[in-house]
């Protein structure tokens, strides 16, 4: 009898591993796909799992996004300047008509290269709303370097119904706050490789992922009005239609003018906006990283030499 | 430490002055921000600056203006006033440098030194010649931080022994040219980085 | 120093209980969690004080606010990201602290006192954390406010009543966010006095060691300091590194996108997760879908939620083995193990959408919860036979040392590679 109620109730727990497995094995095929995915390749497959996965309600997005190179990603990540400035113009000529970006301050712009002088000019070419004046009346004068990117629409309420009724998000944080779910295992990977562009990643996806044809059992969950996209992080379609086209807008340094390219830029341009400080933040993490491991070690020795006539 | 200590604690002594001066250096470097923090932001230290219409303020009026969250004092000075300041023998003056950011830190504290802005006058101030050619149609002009250089109250315009400011909090009298006459303010009040952009307006920053 | 100790025997105090406190030799590096703790406890709060400097505690500005300090405060970026992922090494450091308690038994008499203030300061923080985690007015924060403060809606009668009372309103807004604020302010300096309290009843009844073999002579033990000063210094700097590693390269892993977006009260997000260090009380919460009794589901998974932490409370009687280490207690050793493994367990259910067989899971999860505190811990004491204790502790260690390898020992190395 001693022996034997232990024995039972280590029976009867055999089975919390055994469900623990069975739990992985049916978790969402859309996420192990796509956590195995490096190239473009891997995402036909991705979207095929989910649809056959979870036909009744699919779980969005439909498919993952492309993991791409950034030249800010890593340990020693850094901004590409011409990019910024590339989609600086992407944003200024396309994105802005609709998006605001109010956290951002013309000065920021320093940070893409643009001298004092050049961030007065592009400054002065905003309208900026002032006021009150000396007869308590609210007046428009050009942009100063301290201004903030004026917002296309006065509050969320006017953008929603110029627009559909959807509004257009704001661009200063969309890079931080649109990540599409890794999934197990994957995110215990991204520990390693610091993955931290899912942002970034998301927009270029979305941006380039117009234009396809809905698979049969998505078709009948589009709305009318809306475009579908299989990268839309919350549903099939999206209100925003296709924002931008080849050779829109013109690229002064003789990058390709391609869509691929628009959205690769200016995503990397929200990254920045939405970051400001991540290459200082690396770049100050390597000093602070060295410092801690020499400490360490140091600290290491000095406590084996502590303990040395110590048995423990 | 002793140079007669044998090699073994001599070496063991290294190792702790060495990880323990390498403690005190990361503690110094991590405690910086949490200090640096205090300084101004970037937005307070962005290029503020401000424009002001003075085309209504007729001889003898004032306005004040707000930048870096101070009090621009902006007044059109009558022909008196500016005569009056312009009589003040320069060895009567309590502080006797201009105090003014368009000029060099020396130069003296003369009426015409007070009542110069930056920009398109020539720049320079060996004396009172300095600047003549512009400012002269401007000298009625006179454009300050209204901040009195005691301990930092608003000093009332156009009253007090010299015509010019009074402070009431502890006394200080101020001429004409905001030049501290009497009282227990050390300096001159001064005079912020400013230019006519045009006849009617003053860019202050 | 003298003529200071006699009028006030402050230098004497830290002399006596940080210098020539004498603590077993034997202690591995599972033990210097309460050092490290002690450590975030200081950094949360030195960069919380600098933070609030610049937070503006108003729900139409608090977000702003929070970015200006990313964004144009000297260093603000650097203060804000320690702060946030301060908080959840604070809660790794915890989560490895209360179960090396649970594995050596540090619990068992005479050390209950010691014990509860522990859970006591556990409760503390997750209170703290989780009116912390509102302030940026975020969307999770704002929704993760409502679902908590729902809670309370759960009790009959004074449910609806109580929730007002601490939302100040009818939902969360702007009065919820000021005394949050408030409350985040205060609570990090009563878990400080509370922590006081518990470095006290722990040098009153001493430290446990891996063997649960109580010090017995002064040759079992090693003055504070330098040896555990050191040793607790390296531990806290090794820590320190992968704290630097997350706060410098990816500030963001542990958060969640949803919170760079503004708090909207019309606007639910699509899937509202706690902080990954709730997740295994959230898994509880949602696994209690039927009704029990005169106890509906929503007050059933109140309970439960809430009576995984009081469970602890009761803890040192709940166990009746008079062995103190796990190390000497063959069969409770496993049982340790699917107790972690299960809470590691809940932890990912709850991440996962309250769907398909996710509330089934975290319902066999949520009953080996409380199975191993109310069934398997009492009748283990009772049944089960453990190894030979040492002697005293330099005899364990001596015996080790010469060559055998103590189980002790074994057992401790997944903890002490830090």
């Amino acid at each position: 009898m001693k022996k034997l109620l232990p024995a039972l109730l280590a029976a009867g727990l055999a089975f919390a591993p055994l469900s623990f497995a069975r739990a992985q094995d049916g978790q969402e095929p859309a996420q192990n796909a796509a956590s195995s995915e490096e190239a473009a390749a891997g995402q036909d497959a991705g979207a095929e799992a989910a649809e056959e996965g979870h036909a009744e309600t699919p779980h969005y997005p439909l498919k993952h996004p492309e993991q791409l190179s950034w030249s800010f990603a890593g340990p020693f990540g850094h901004w590409d300047v011409g990019q910024l400035q590339r989609g600086l113009k992407v944003y200024k000529e396309v994105c802005s008509a609709c998006h605001g970006m109010r956290l951002v301050a013309f000065r920021n712009l320093d940070d893409l290269g643009y001298s004092e002088e050049q961030v007065k000019a592009f400054a002065a070419e905003y309208t900026v709303q002032d006021g009150p004046n000396g007869d308590g009346e609210m007046f428009d004068r050009p942009g100063i370097p301290s201004d903030y990117f004026p917002s296309p629409f006065p509050n969320p309420e006017a953008a929603a119904a110029a627009n559909n009724g959807a509004a257009p998000p704001d661009f200063s944080l969309l890079a931080k706050a649109r990540a599409v779910t890794r999934g197990f295992p994957t995110f215990l990977f991204d520990l390693g490789t610091q993955y931290q562009e899912a942002g970034p990643d998301y927009i270029h996806a979305l941006l380039t992922g117009y234009g396809q044809e809905p698979p049969a059992a998505v078709e009948p969950l589009i709305q009318p009005g809306t475009y579908y996209n299989p990268y839309f992080i919350s549903g099939p379609a999206l209100a925003m239609p296709p924002p931008i086209a080849d050779d829109q807008v013109e690229y002064p340094d003789g990058s390709p003018q391609t869509v691929d390219q628009y959205s690769r830029d200016v995503a990397a341009f929200m990254m920045w906006a939405a970051e400001p400080h991540l290459a200082e933040r690396k770049a100050t993490g390597f000093v602070a990283m060295i410092f801690l491991v020499v400490f360490a070690g140091l600290l290491f020795v000095v406590k084996r030499r502590v303990w040395a006539g110590t048995p423990h | 430490m002793s140079v007669h200590d044998t090699a073994e604690p001599n070496r063991r002594d290294f190792l702790y002055i060495a990880t323990g001066a390498v403690g005190a250096v990361g503690a110094l470097a991590a405690v910086w921000p949490f200090i640096d923090q205090m300084n101004p932001d970037a937005a307070t230290l962005a290029l503020a600056e401000i424009d002001v219409d003075v085309s209504q303020v007729a001889e003898g009026q004032s306005i004040t203006a707000k930048w870096r969250g101070k009090p621009i004092f902006i007044r059109h000075r009558t022909a008196k006033e500016v005569e009056e300041a312009k009589a003040v023998d320069l060895g009567d003056l309590k502080d006797p440098v201009a105090r003014n950011a368009n000029l060099p830190a020396d130069a003296p504290a003369t009426d015409t030194n007070r009542a110069t802005g930056g920009g398109a006058q020539p720049a320079g101030g060996e004396g009172a010649g300095a600047g003549e050619g512009m400012s002269q149609s401007r000298e009625q002009w006179l454009v300050m931080v209204g901040v009195c250089t005691h301990l930092g109250c608003i000093p009332l315009g156009q009253s007090g022994p010299y015509d010019g400011w009074f402070c009431p909090c502890h006394g200080s009298a101020y001429d004409t040219a905001g030049r501290i006459r009497q009282g227990p303010a050390p300096e001159n009040m001064a005079i912020p980085p400013y230019a006519f952009t045009t006849d009617t307006n003053i860019r202050i920053g | 120093m003298q003529w200071l100790d006699a009028r006030l025997p402050l230098p004497r105090l830290v002399y006596d209980s940080f210098v020539a406190y004498p603590v077993p030799r034997n202690l591995n590096y599972a033990y210097t969690f309460g050092g490290i703790l002690a450590l975030f406890l200081g950094v949360q709060i030195l960069t919380g004080v600098v933070l609030a400097m610049h937070y503006a505690a108003n729900s139409a500005i608090a977000f702003d606010s929070v970015e200006k300090i990313m964004r144009d405060v000297n260093w603000g970026w650097l203060l804000r990201y320690m702060h946030a992922n301060g908080a959840s090494f604070f809660f790794i450091a915890v989560y490895v602290h209360i179960f090396r308690g649970l594995y050596y038994g540090s619990y068992k008499a005479p050390r209950e006192i010691l014990w509860i203030l522990g859970v006591i300061i556990f409760l503390l923080m997750m209170a703290t954390a989780f009116m912390g985690y509102v302030l940026p007015w975020g969307q999770m924060s704002f929704w993760g406010a409502t679902v908590i403060t729902g809670f309370f809606t759960a009790f009959p009668l004074v449910g609806d009543p109580i929730q007002q009372l601490l939302l100040g309103g009818f939902a969360v807004d702007n009065a919820t966010l000021n005394r949050f604020f408030s409350l985040h302010y205060l609570l990090p300096f009563m878990i400080a006095g509370v922590v006081i309290l518990h470095v006290w009843a722990l040098h009153v009844t001493g430290q446990t060691n891996p063997t649960g073999v109580e010090v017995k002579s002064s040759k079992d033990t090693v003055p504070f300091s330098p040896h555990a000063t050191v040793k607790d210094g390296f531990a806290m700097v090794v820590f320190l590194v992968f704290f630097a590693y997350m706060v410098f390269y990816m500030p963001n892993y542990l958060g969640h996108a949803d919170n760079y977006v503004e708090a909207n009260p019309l606007k639910t997000p699509s899937h509202i997760v706690p902080e990954w260090y709730f997740l295994p009380f959230y898994a509880m919460l949602r696994a209690i879908t039927f009704n029990i009794g005169p106890i509906d589901s929503k007050l059933g998974g109140v309970l439960v939620m809430f009576g995984s932490i009081i469970v602890l409370f009761f803890l040192p009687w709940l166990d009746t083995s008079r062995i103190r280490s796990t190390a000497f207690r063959p069969l409770y050793r496993i049982f340790f193990w699917i107790l972690v493994a299960d809470s590691i367990f809940l932890g990912w259910l709850g991440s996962q959408p309250a769907e398909g067989i996710y509330p089934t899971l975290a319902l066999i999860g949520t009953i080996y919860y409380f199975g191993h505190f109310l069934i398997i811990l009492p009748v283990l004491g009772l049944v089960e036979t453990p190894r030979r204790l040492p002697g005293s502790i330099t005899e364990a260690v001596l015996a080790r040392n010469a060559g055998g390898g103590t189980p002790a020992h074994a057992a401790a190395a997944p903890e002490t590679k830090g």
